[in-house]
């Protein structure tokens, strides 16, 4: 917990694929900052996990200085790392809004494929839920919205300045989003 | 350039057909999407596009792709023009990068503007991202500039704005804490927001901003314990915050209870799970925790045992394994739950259920236990194992009744598969087991000795060999180790064999009956073809054939020799290569000086052997000497009377009287008797070409004339070169003053020269003397700590009316402790009933110290000490002693500190 006080925080935000490939990955933890660095902790953190079965209920386990938080869903493996004495629960719960923001935004289709097809989207919504290190939002119908900018886009332009076809398109992109959503 | 292209379609063909095929970022290349990023110059933006080619900017970066600077400058001026475009997606996946590329100083004043003019947008979302992305890659300056805006989102009834100010705060008090400062009641105003997150981000920065005021933290815990938050996460930082205050607060003494603590049990009643926990992980951390206070938290978490999620069950078994170091008998109604947790699918809380249940076991339960375990060991990882075999050596030292069941099963596990790591283990625990329960001994070794029939390791090999020659000898059938070791002579690498061969050397020192056949077993490993056990063997061999036959002793082990001074006297000799051989003794020497002080650190010896310094193997020896000689005995005798110590009441440190290289070397050791004090010096000569003669100290009080009168001087006949002599001298002190001296001394000698050419000494020599530094004494000199389990009884029974009672001010000091020290290290007594150890944080503090004056007069000191506001420490001294004189001794001893 350095530098934050007693004010719980996320080390780590993995989302690595089913042979432990990176996906999208986020590191808070200023003691992890060389790509090797990196390399090695994701593949003990996968190495360690990769046999239990996450697929139900979050999962947990500790590594070295990590209490490490996670949960597999088909070919994707989705990790949150924290301080060793870190409130587990906690950690859970930061794990849970990713899981389930990703999910929505995915339109419940959460394999790797899709994952990658919308990589905007998983790292909008990492950049969502933790602000350097700091739990920023853990209710994922939140992380949602703000990572598709919700409520943003009729305000952006007044709809009479707009050319006919592109408010149409626009119409069209927006009610796509609310139907699938 | 054909066959690349067919290759890689084939290598595409193949991905495809285990399904890894698909990748939206196949292929994808730096140079290429840096080309691409032209199109955020383009007059019309494509925001689909530029979008597109940001992820595949930020995919490249995710996956380890390094920019240089001149890359990461040229994206950044580019992804600036796309403010212009209005699309809130693509200014969404701007800000992203812009946090990402991290731009330097000079750079950021590029989007400066365009940051803040979406600070005050309309639209929320571009206000919450503009104040994170300006506050990620601000510098001091900046934010002077941009500080009210932030001081008012902080108030935003938008709550995604609010939290984004907020938790912008967090990370700007490490860049500059005064501005945040100013914050504070807006945060205030903040913490009663209703969304739940904007109150937790408003507490926590406000604890933060407030966190060097104690009074202001005590008072915003107090107000908040009282209504609890909506927040489950700013529930939880309270509790932290409390646990704080806890900490730094004392148990209510009259009443035995906490403050707080009825708040933290209230929140295991609260409706969120991360509350409950938090709390009764709280409550398990509290100093000196009651098995009374404990209850509630070990039952929630009893009930997280049975929980359907992994999360809880972990948490709660890791919190109770934290109890059972301390209170196992506060947690005995768990153990059926632990026991069914044996068996969990997630190895990690099995692997804690185990060594939980192993530090609550009670003897009974074991043999159970072992064998839920065994059933269980062959499934888990090693880095469980090891866990759980570290857990078994701890019961087995607990239990060592057990220790039958618990070595068979170390054995069991030993046979099976597994990594070094693990075997080690495993062996380090055996080994600790057979050196510490001594019935265990026999079997262990058989255990081992059988292990190392199958060993691939080389290390484990010859550690266990080494234990059998060092234990093998004094069991009841050392023969039938023999075997074992003779065999790794005959099967394995050079290392263990060379081991092997110590291990029977040892065997054949030790018992007479073997020596015949382990003489014979030596003589084969003559023709081995390693250098290192051939010389082994015939070392030892010779070794051997010297011990008379009837005798039975220990090969000389070859590292009774401690390294560093083996290694620092062989330096020495190489330095000044004699023709002389090297002589073992000159360690042995310097060794003995160190044996009693092992800490002492091994460069003290760089010098030589003559360097004395001041350890208490000087002072037994010292010591000794004194009660050796005759001239003394008068003194002690009557001094014998007292029960309570040795002839020599306190024989002070030694002190070197003269400067560390000059021509002699003079230490003093203060002898105090009960009515005696003798100065005992050791003298030692550093020239070789003279001789001195007729050595003697004279002494002469400067201070303290009047307490001490000079009984006798006893001189020394010749000062030896390299080694020392003695010469005392004895002084009486007058009973019921003050015992303060200051000594000027003077050594005298007669010196004689030797004639370099015939190497004899002259006849005459000349008288000569040489000034020493003064000898102090001081009242310390004539007291030593006597600690006592009941101070209070003893304290009752000195009278009163010798109580002296005196204020002091020891002016300003870092800690209490400190403070604390400094007085014990003046009064040299010792501290009674723990009460040496201060309270983290204490403000005040109390130490009880108990001593002897000389004639086994007792002291005993209560001290009160407290910190002032300016960490200007006061103390209060109260002294009690069997004479006035000596109470009011102790406190002219302070006040002249």
């Amino acid at each position: 917990m350095s530098g934050l006080g007693e004010i719980p925080g996320v080390l780590n935000v993995l989302l690595l694929d089913s042979d432990g490939k990176r996906v999208a990955v986020k590191y808070y933890d200023q003691k992890m900052k060389t790509l090797a660095q990196q390399m090695k902790f994701e593949k003990e953190v996968f190495t360690k996990t990769q046999r239990n079965n996450a697929r139900g209920e979050a999962e947990i386990a500790l590594l070295d200085h990590h209490v490490v938080v996670y949960k597999f869903c088909a070919d994707l493996h989705f990790f949150v790392t924290a301080h060793v004495d870190e409130n587990e629960i906690i950690v859970a719960t930061v794990l849970n809004a990713f899981f389930d923001a990703v999910s929505l935004l995915l339109r419940g289709v959460v394999e790797k494929r899709a994952a990658l097809e919308n990589l905007d989207l998983v790292l909008l919504t990492i950049d969502e839920l933790i602000d350097g290190g700091i739990i920023l939002e853990t209710d994922p119908n939140a992380i949602a919205n703000r990572v598709t900018m919700r409520g943003c886009e009729s305000e952006a332009t007044p709809l009479a300045e707009q050319s006919l076809s592109s408010a149409l398109a626009i119409a069209r992109e927006q009610l796509t989003r609310n139907l699938l959503r | 350039m054909a066959d690349g292209h067919a290759e890689s379609s084939k290598k595409r063909d193949e991905e495809s057909e285990e399904g890894l095929d698909f990748s939206p970022f196949w292929g994808i290349e730096k140079g290429a999407v840096l080309q691409e990023a032209r199109c955020f110059n383009e007059s019309q933006l494509d925001a689909r596009r530029c979008q597109q080619v940001i992820t595949k900017l930020l995919y490249l970066s995710n996956q380890g792709d390094s920019f240089t600077k001149v890359e990461a400058t040229e994206v950044f001026f580019s992804v600036t023009k796309l403010f212009q475009s209005s699309d809130s997606n693509l200014r969404r996946m701007v800000y992203l990068i812009i946090k990402e590329i991290c731009p330097s100083a000079d750079e950021v004043i590029i989007v400066t503007s365009s940051l803040m003019k979406d600070m005050n947008s309309k639209i929320d979302l571009y206000r919450s991202n503009a104040i994170r992305v300006l506050c990620n890659i601000t510098d001091a300056g900046l934010l002077g500039q941009i500080e009210r805006y932030l001081k008012q989102a902080v108030v935003d009834k938008n709550a995604t704005v609010s939290s984004a100010a907020l938790v912008s705060g967090h990370h700007l008090l490490q860049v500059n804490s005064e501005i945040v400062k100013r914050w504070s009641s807006e945060v205030q105003e903040a913490l009663s927001s209703k969304n739940p997150l904007v109150q937790y981000h408003a507490l926590g920065l406000l604890h933060r901003i407030k966190q060097n005021d104690r009074l202001a933290v005590s008072k915003l815990v107090t107000q908040l314990s009282r209504s609890p938050l909506r927040s489950s996460l700013a529930q939880c930082l309270v509790i932290r915050y409390v646990a704080q205050v806890i900490k730094d607060t004392k148990v209510d003494e009259v009443t035995g209870e906490r403050p707080f603590f009825d708040f933290l049990e209230s929140c295991l009643r609260h409706k969120s799970e991360t509350v409950i926990f938090e709390a009764a992980r709280v409550i398990i951390e509290l100093n000196e925790v009651t098995t009374r206070e404990l209850q509630p938290a070990v039952t929630v978490l009893q009930l997280f045992l049975s929980s359907s999620k992994p999360i809880l069950r972990f948490a709660a078994i890791r919190a109770l394994n934290k109890v059972a170091m301390n209170n196992p008998s506060s947690m005995t109604n768990c153990n059926i739950d632990m026991e069914s947790m044996i068996s969990d699918q997630n190895r990690s809380i099995a692997t804690l259920a185990i060594t939980t249940l192993l530090k609550t076991g009670k003897e009974s339960s074991i043999d159970r236990l072992m064998k839920q375990i065994s059933t269980f060991m062959t499934d888990i990882q090693d880095e469980f194992k090891v866990v759980v075999v570290e857990a078994i050596q701890e019961l087995c030292l607990k239990f060592p009744h057990k220790h039958r069941i618990l070595m068979n099963f170390l054995s069991n596990v030993l046979r099976e598969e597994g990594g070094f790591e693990y075997k080690k283990t495993i062996v380090d625990c055996i080994l600790c087991l057979v050196k510490s329960i001594p019935d265990a001994t026999e079997a262990g070794l058989t255990h081992l000795s059988e292990f190392i029939e199958d060993c691939e390791f080389t290390y484990l090999s010859s550690q266990v060999l080494h234990l059998l020659g060092e234990l093998g000898p004094s069991t009841a059938d050392p023969g039938k180790y023999i075997r074992y070791i003779y065999n790794r002579v005959i099967l394995e690498n050079a290392t263990i064999r060379a081991s092997a061969v110590c291990a029977l050397a040892n065997f054949g020192s030790c018992s007479v009956a073997l020596r015949a056949r382990v003489l014979t077993l030596l003589q084969r490993c003559l023709y081995d073809n390693d250098d290192e056990v051939r010389d082994r063997a015939a070392f030892f061999l010779s070794v051997l054939r010297t011990i008379p036959e009837t005798d039975s002793e220990c090969v000389e082990d070859p590292l009774i020799y401690p390294l560093a001074p083996l290694e620092a006297s062989l330096r020495q000799y190489l330095e000044n290569t004699g023709d002389s051989a090297f002589d073992l003794a000159v360690i042995n020497q310097i060794h003995n000086n160190i044996a009693s002080h092992p800490d002492m650190h091994a460069s003290a010896f760089d010098c030589s052997s003559m360097n004395i310094s001041s350890t208490k193997n000087d002072l037994r020896e010292s010591e000794n000497i004194i009660t050796s000689r005759g001239e003394f005995m008068s003194y002690g005798p009557i001094f014998k009377v007292s029960s309570y110590s040795s002839s020599v009441v306190n024989s002070c440190h030694a002190v070197d009287l003269t400067e560390a290289e000059t021509e002699y070397k003079v230490t003093c050791t203060k002898h105090i008797f009960k009515e005696h004090i003798v100065f005992h010096f050791m003298c030692s000569n550093t020239i070789e070409d003279q001789i001195l003669e007729n050595v003697s100290v004279v002494t002469d009080p400067i201070e303290g004339i009047e307490v001490f009168a000079k009984v006798s001087t006893i001189p020394l006949g010749t000062m030896p070169l390299g080694q020392f002599g003695s010469t005392f001298v004895s002084y009486k002190r007058a009973q019921g003053l003050h015992p303060v001296a200051k000594m000027a001394c003077t050594l005298k000698f007669t010196s004689k020269e030797i004639d370099p050419s015939s190497g004899e000494p002259e006849s005459e020599g000349y008288e000569d003397e040489y000034t020493l530094e003064d000898i102090d004494v001081t009242v310390t000199d004539f007291l030593t700590g006597n600690p006592l389990s009941a101070f209070r009884k003893v304290w009752d029974t000195l009278p009163i009316e010798n109580e002296k009672v005196g204020d002091y001010s020891l002016g300003t000091r870092d800690s209490l402790g400190e403070a604390l020290e400094a007085v014990v290290g003046i009064l040299g007594m010792a501290a009674c009933e723990g009460s040496e150890v201060i309270a983290p944080h204490a403000r005040s503090h109390t130490t009880l110290l108990s001593g002897f004056f000389v004639g086994g007069h007792s002291v005993l000191v209560q001290l009160n000490l407290g910190m002032g506001p300016s960490n200007s420490v006061a103390m209060k001294l109260i002294v009690r002693a069997e004479k006035p004189y000596i109470a009011d001794m102790i406190h002219t001893l302070v006040s002249e500190a």
